[in-house]
Order: structure tokens, then sequence, then C-alpha cells
């Protein structure tokens, strides 16, 4: 069943959490290498001052991919909170992301070009062990429903142990994390300048900020999923998670996208799909 | 029942005024009304017969079969003679080896041959009309304007278009027939039409790759010809009335198994399944209209038509997860072919072959859930890409190219034929359009039929790679390059006719998806299985919600807004005109090109289609051998 509420929480709630999520990420970085850092909350000041910026675009049409990429993302993180059907949780945040594609293609843009082909790339990568995630937890639960799943009695972790880490290892890509900060990354100055979003600056350059705490916060919600029979493990399991990224982030290179794509659908068959067969052949005897 | 002779005989009648006319004004009037006339009995079908189930009419129809007999002597002998004529020894040995079949047959007489009643009519069949009968005239009006076009642009052959008209109006003939016919023997008619008339139509040009290519598709189709009668043959030994569709599907498994794999081989043939997919792709050379036709709703539905009438039969055997898993890798195979082609008609024939893999599998699998994912995904996928055709036949007219990467910026050069493509495309592989629908469907069923494990696995990952090729496509599209202008001109009114219904299609069949399943699909499945499928009412009204998104969010242009100001793309500070022209490192002036990713190290075509072959070459000899012994039920 669809609760109102949830997905009313998440639109109001998300782009705060997911705001401090992002100044602690970066306090928790400069400690790693070394510095003080800026305050928890510079991430706000700095989304305030792009909103400030002149609205400077190359084409007009850049205006409506990222709206529709703002709406489709919040949209992807309201029905999941809501108890939405995951399958479709899944399929809205890739036509959300489709968007934000788009708007780089449509700059006709040398470096938002490259950004654009290796997002989708990335989409490719990481799609198939999202889906097999949802598909886990359906063997499990015999649900899609986010609500049912959100209820069953058991640690699904217990049962997905091989799903949950494919998934850990497909969220770096989707946190932007090294080594697979492939198509843009938090720094603009790596080989191709930003990447996707090359050519977004000042207020739809802040869209794309908020949208990414949205996607944030979306995405730990996925994680708590896993251990969502006892909430107190999963808080643990998200701040777990989430240093584990940060360590992951600060002590990897970033890879070729072949690499990063390999990788993903080996680790999607072999810890995703031979996780769910065993599930099956347990099931079975 | 008159209904279905209309549908059936029209469009011969249509075919026989084709000889007669000279004019092209008489052409247009009799193509453009017949084309309304039929569009509009295939509705009035379906508001006549919906709810009336399932109906069988019984008629004496000896005089018809031996009508039928005689023509089908009459097709071998013509294929005889462009077989000799081409000196094409394959094809004289096949049309041999099958004519003696038919012969066999028909001089057997047992009381199998005499089926009750060799018409019928269900929901299923209504659907199917309604795919020919809408799809089938549209292509036939958009025909008019693209084959006028034809002619002006390759003056040097003679005109045709008569014949181009004839055969396609006997097409449309045969496939009414076959999707209404309950006698096996005359579905099998029909089938041997459509093998002609796609022969003919794609060797249409009289290129030498035409012919050649048409000789390809020919001897694959005779193939799946052979191994139909040869399914006939079978049954022709059984207790009476076995060669009724009706008395097939109730007959027990155990002895419907080794007829059901032979024409479950048939159907992968005309379905372009690999090993036999490369008919279709050889079949690009054919005029853009007949490749909308063959992809959308003809030649290739027959296949998975066929395929799902005997999906109970399939259900739960051995010979039905083989033929499923045939589906299941061209499906990811194709879609990974696809990535690397260039050329945007290649794209749309491995994209077609791919989807029909998904529908082969869905009824391999055969559980009420899949069929319910595989009548859907024939549904949208005839509507999206008979769009994607005659919007790329249009575009190809107009920029001399079928190239992807000269369609950059088509968004700015041709504004409205770029929007169908966008539709189009969107229609093929986002959500909360049809494809995307029907793959959700798809994995549902996948997962809930036994061993659905790997099939689930499979179309996930093919899927995603679906993905990569359309969205990639759809970005060049989408490209604004400031200094294009505008070549779109008029576009000719009938294909404009056509393109714009096509795309209102595709909108509209997301939005009443539900009434379509509820009141033809599911009462479909209800009465073949006893049971029901669908989607939660919950999610269909979170699925309108994002079509209503998306439909909105375009309008979001005239919101007010502050004033911005344009800045040229960033290239990487080099001094550059507002044309993309930079000066390089030796000075000298460079224009700025961009292109799209098209991996083919890993997705190159000799190499997987090598793969795919092969596997399902063994899939398929897995299958006989298990109708062979004992049924292979599971």
């Amino acid at each position: 069943m669809i609760s109102l509420a949830g997905a009313v929480v998440f639109i109001l709630l998300a782009p705060v959490i997911g705001g401090l999520i992002a100044g602690i990420d970066r306090k928790i970085t400069a400690h790693m290498q070394g510095r003080v850092g800026p305050s928890i909350l510079q991430p706000f000041y700095d989304v305030g001052k792009l909103f400030e910026k002149e609205d400077a675009v190359v084409n007009e049409t850049q205006r409506f991919y990222v709206l529709s990429y703002f709406i489709f993302a919040i949209f992807t993180g309201a029905l999941f909170f809501a108890g939405g059907n995951l399958l479709l949780v899944i399929f809205a945040l890739t036509l959300a992301e489709v968007f934000l594609v788009l708007g780089a293609y449509a700059a006709n843009s040398p470096y938002s070009h490259i950004g654009a082909e290796r997002e989708l790339i990335q989409i490719m990568a990481y799609e198939p062990m999202f889906l097999l995630a949802a598909v886990g937890m359906y063997v499990v639960t015999k649900s899609f429903n986010v609500s049912d799943i959100a209820g069953f009695p058991g640690l699904i972790f217990i049962l997905l142990p091989g799903v949950f880490l494919g998934f850990i290892y497909v969220l770096t890509i989707k946190l932007r994390k090294s080594p697979f900060d492939i198509s843009t990354s938090h720094h603009a100055h790596q080989e191709i300048v930003k990447g996707v979003m090359t050519e977004f600056s000042g207020p739809a350059l802040g869209f794309i900020e908020v949208t990414h705490w949205y996607e944030v916060v979306f995405l730990l919600g996925f994680v708590y999923l896993f251990f969502a029979a006892s909430p107190v493990l999963g808080i643990i399991a998200i701040i777990i998670v989430y240093l584990l990224e940060l360590a992951i982030d600060n002590t990897n290179a970033r890879v070729k996208w072949q690499l990063a794509v390999k990788s993903s659908w080996v680790v999607a068959i072999i810890l995703g799909a031979l996780n769910i067969a065993a599930l099956y052949f347990i099931g079975r005897v | 029942m008159q209904l279905l002779l209309f549908l059936i005989l029209f469009p011969l009648i249509t075919a026989l005024f084709m000889l007669a006319v000279r004019r092209d004004t008489e052409r247009n009037w009799i193509v453009k009304i017949s084309a309304l006339l039929i569009g509009a009995v295939t509705v009035l079908l379906l508001v006549t017969q919906f709810d009336k189930g399932t109906l069988y009419f019984g008629f004496d129809a000896e005089p018809v079969n031996l009508l039928m007999f005689v023509l089908e002597m009459g097709i071998s002998l013509l294929i005889l003679w462009f077989a000799v004529r081409y000196r094409n020894y394959l094809v004289i040995a096949l049309t041999l080896v099958e004519t003696a079949l038919i012969l066999w047959f028909e001089a057997a007489a047992t009381p199998a041959v005499a089926v009750k009643s060799p018409l019928f009519i269900d929901q299923f069949s209504i659907i199917m009309a309604l795919i020919v009968g809408i799809i089938g005239s549209l292509i036939c009006v958009y025909s008019l304007g693209y084959m006028r076009h034809f002619y002006l642009n390759h003056t040097g052959i003679p005109d045709r278009t008569n014949t181009f008209f004839l055969i396609i109006f006997v097409f449309i003939s045969a496939m009414f027939g076959l999707v209404f016919a309950n006698s096996l023997i005359w579905v099998f008619f029909f089938w041997e039409v459509t093998t002609l008339c796609s022969f003919l139509l794609i060797g249409f040009t009289k290129t030498e790759e035409a012919t050649k290519n048409a000789f390809t598709a020919l001897w694959m189709n005779l193939l799946g010809g052979i191994a139909f009668a040869a399914a006939i043959v079978y049954l022709t030994y059984q207790p009476a009335g076995m060669l009724g569709l009706d008395q097939v599907l109730v007959s027990g498994k155990a002895l419907i198994l080794i007829p059901a794999a032979l024409i479950g081989f048939a159907g992968l043939t005309k379905a372009a399944q690999m090993p036999f997919s490369s008919w279709l792709v050889g079949a690009m050379v054919a005029p853009t209209p007949v490749s909308a036709l063959l992809h959308s709703s003809t030649m290739v539905k027959a296949g998975v038509y066929i395929l799902v009438r005997f999906a109970p039969v399939f259900q739960g055997t051995i010979v039905g997860y083989t033929l499923a898993f045939v589906g299941a890798f061209t499906f990811l195979i194709a879609s990974g072919i696809a990535i690397s082609q260039t050329n945007a008609k290649r794209v749309l024939a491995y994209s077609t072959i791919a989807n029909l893999g998904l529908v082969v599998a869905c009824a391999g699998i055969g559980t009420a859930e899949a069929i319910w994912a595989a009548i859907l995904l024939i549904i949208f996928h005839a509507i999206s890409k008979s769009l994607m055709f005659l919007s790329v036949g249009t575009v190809e007219h107009r920029i001399k190219s079928r190239e992807i990467e000269d369609m950059n910026g088509l968004i700015v050069r041709m504004p409205r034929i770029a929007a169908m493509m966008v539709i189009g495309i969107a229609g093929m592989f986002l959500a909360p359009f049809g494809m995307l629908i029907s793959k959700w469907a798809a994995i549902q069923a996948f997962i809930d039929a036994p061993f659905g494990l790997v099939f689930v696995v499979i179309l996930i990952f093919g899927s995603a790679l679906t993905l990569f090729f359309w969205a990639k496509w759809m970005g060049k599209l989408l490209v604004i390059t400031p200094d294009a202008e505008n070549v779109e001109g008029l576009v000719d009114k009938n294909e404009w006719v056509a393109l714009v219904s096509l795309a209102g299609l595709t909108a509209v069949t997301c939005f009443i998806f539900p009434l379509i399943s509820a009141i033809l699909i599911e009462p479909f499945l209800l009465s073949n299985y006893g049971t029901m499928a669908m989607i939660s009412q919950d999610n269909i009204i979170i699925m309108v919600m994002m079509l209503f998104l998306i439909v909105l969010l375009p309008l979001s242009i005239l919101l007010p807004h502050r004033k911005h100001r344009a800045l040229p793309p960033y290239m990487g500070g080099v001094p550059a005109t507002p044309d993309m022209h930079f000066q390089n490192a030796l000075g000298a002036r460079t224009e700025m090109k961009l292109a799209n990713y098209y991996i083919s190290p890993w997705f190159g075509e000799v190499r997987l289609a090598r793969a795919g072959v092969c596997l399902c070459s063994v899939f398929i000899v897995i299958m006989f051998a298990a109708a062979l012994v004992g049924g292979g039920i599971l």
C-alpha cells in the first residue's frame, strides 16, 4: 500500500539530510587527507550561492532537462519511501538519469558529450545489480512492494549477503565516488573537466546538487531495506556503508570505464545471481 | 463471420484494383479508402466481438481447401521459377521437399483433415487483427508518399508502384487469414503466402543485394515452412479433427509435443530468432515501409502469434524451456549487437529481433503471466517500431542518409520528425511507456516460473544493453547545434498522417493499456489458462502519474524565469567560433565533431552473431531431441 506520509516526509526532509551527509562527507574526507575541512553546513552555503549566480546556459532546452531530472529523482525517492513497487522505483530512477544525460547531449559540448556517454555506460553497469537486488528481495519476501519488504519480520541481509555486497559495489558508482567517478566527479579537475555536468552552471547546477542529495538519501534507504527488521542495525549499517564508501573513495584512483562495467557485471552475476540461485536451491530442498 | 471474410477478402479486391489503375490520383484514393475501411472494420470487429468470447465458424470448407491446394501449388511453382532463374539450388531443393510434404498430407485424406470449423475468433485474434488492420493501413497510407519520393530519388528503375501495393494488400489479407484460421492447413496456407510476399517485397528493387537477401529470407522461411508442413503430416495420422487449433490445444501434451516443436521451429524462423536472424537484417534493403510492415505488424508477428497460440503446450516442458532459451539469448545477443550498429535501420532491425526474442521467451515459458507480458510486448512493439521505421524513412529521404551520426541535431534541422522519433524511442525503453511496462511484466512472469531466475538475469542484462543504444541515439537527435538550418520543409501529407497517428497511438496505448488488458487479454487468459495476470491498481495509478508528468514537463519552458545569458560550450579554453570551429595546436582551423560510442570490440556484429547462432542452434537441437524422447514433460 502506498503511504503518502512517507513520500511527503521524504520530499521535505531528504534535502536537509542529504546536505548534512554531504557536509559530513567533506569533513571526514578532509580529515582522512590531513586537512581540517569546511563546516558541515558548507554544502548548503555552496548551493545557496549557486542559486544566486547568473543564469548562464548553452541553450534553453537545458532548463527542461534539469527540471525533469530533478522531478523524477524526487519521484523515485518519494515512491520508495511511500512503499511503492521496487522495480518501478528503479525504472523511475533510470528515467531521471536519462534526462540528465539528454541535457548533457543537448549542450553540444565535447566534455559534456563524453560525460553523457560515460554516464550511460555507468547506468548500464549498475542497473543489472539494482534490479537483481529487487529480485532478491522479492524471492525472500514474495513482494516487490517496499512497504512489504520493510515489514518483513526476518533480517533480509542474512539471506542475501551476496546481493548486499554486490549492491554496495555498484553503490560506489551511484554515489559518484572513486574508483567509479567516471562520468563526473565531485572535483572539476579530471580529464573530462566535470563530464556530464560541465555545461550546467548557476541555478541549474544548484538543482543538480540538490537532486544528488535526494538520490543519496534514497540510496541509503535502499541499504536500510536489507536490515529493515532491526532499525538500529539498519542505521549502523548505513553509517558503516557510507564510511566504507569514503575510505574506498580516498584510497582508490579512478579506473577506466571498461573495468567499471566488466567488474560490475561480474559482481552482479557472481554475488547477486548466485546468491539468489542458492536461495532457490535451499528453498527447494 | 461476415467481418472476418471481409477482412480476408477485401484487401484482395484492392490488390486486384492495383492491377488496373493507371493514374496516381486513382491509386491514392483507392489505397486511402481501402486503408480506412480495413482500419474501420477491425475497430468494428473489436466493438462487436470483444465480449463474445471464442466463436467458431463451421461451414463446408471442401471447395476452399481445394482452391488453397491449387494456390499452394501455384506458389511452389512460382518460387521454383524464381529459384531456377537465379540458379539457387538450395531454394529449389527446399521447395521440392515442401511440395512433397504438402502432396503427402493432401493425399492422405484421413479423418483428421476434416476440421469442423476452419475459422474462429477470440480476443487474441482481435488484438492481432487490430495490429494488422490499423498499423498495416497506416503503413499503406505512408507508402503513398514514400514511394513517390522513392521513384523521384531512384530514376533509373521502372516504376512498379502498382506491384508494390498489390503485394502489400495480399500480405495484409494473408495476415488476417492467419489470425482467424482455426484449421492448421489454413494457417499453413496463409503462412506460405506471407513467405512469398516478403520474398517479393525484399527483392523489390531487384538490385543484386536485394535479390541475394530476398533469397536468404526465402530459404530460411522455407525451412520453417517445411517444419510446419511436417507438423501437419504428423497430425494427419492422429484422431479426427486434430488439425484444428481448438483440438490441438486440448489434446494433452504427450501427443502434441512433436508437432508443437516443429511449429515452434517454424515460428522461430519467421520471428527471425537466432540462428535465423540474418534474413530480417538483410531485409533492410527493401523500401522502408516494407521494413516497417515486416517488423511491426505482419511477417515476424505471424511467427510469435503461432508461438503464443501454442504456449499452453509449451508450458512446463523441456521443449518450451529450450524455445524460451533461444528467445532469451536472442534478446541478449541482438541487444548487444544493436549497440555496435551505426546504421539506424540496422539498429531497428536488431532491436526487433531482440524484442521478438523476449516474446518467444515468454511463449516458451507459457504461464498465464508470461503470455500476458508477451501480448503486451506484441502490441507496444508493433506501434513504436512502425513509428520508428517510418520516421527513419522520412528522415532518410530528406538527409540522404540512414547513419545515426548524420542525425546529429535533428531536433533543430527537422523538429517535428525528430519529435516523432523521440516519442518512438521513449516508447521502446523508458518508463512509463509501453515496452518498459511489458518488460516489467516479463520480469514478474519469469520470476514466478520454475527455473525462471535464469531468464530474469538474461532479461536484466539485456535491458541494460537496450537502454544504452536507445539513449545514445535519442541524445544524438536532441543535440542543439546552433548553426543548423531547418530543412524539414513540407513533409508529404500522407506520411505525416501516418506518423502523427502512430505517435498518438504510442502515447494513448500507455494510458489505455489497463483497459486493453481488462477487456481482451485477461478474458483470453481466463479461457485458456483459467487464471489471470495483471499489474495492481496502485502501480497503474503511479504510472499514469508519471505519464502526466512527462506530458506536462515540456510546458515548463513556458514558465516565467529569470533572464539568462547564452554562452558557448566549454572548449578547454581554446577560442572557438559559434559554429564550433577552433584552432588546433598547429594553427589549422578544425571543426569540432562529436560521435557516439559503439564499442565494437565488445559488441561487434560478427563475433556476437556467431556466438548467438551456435548457442541457439544447440538449443534447437536439444528441443527436437526432447520432443522425440517421450515428450520431455517436466
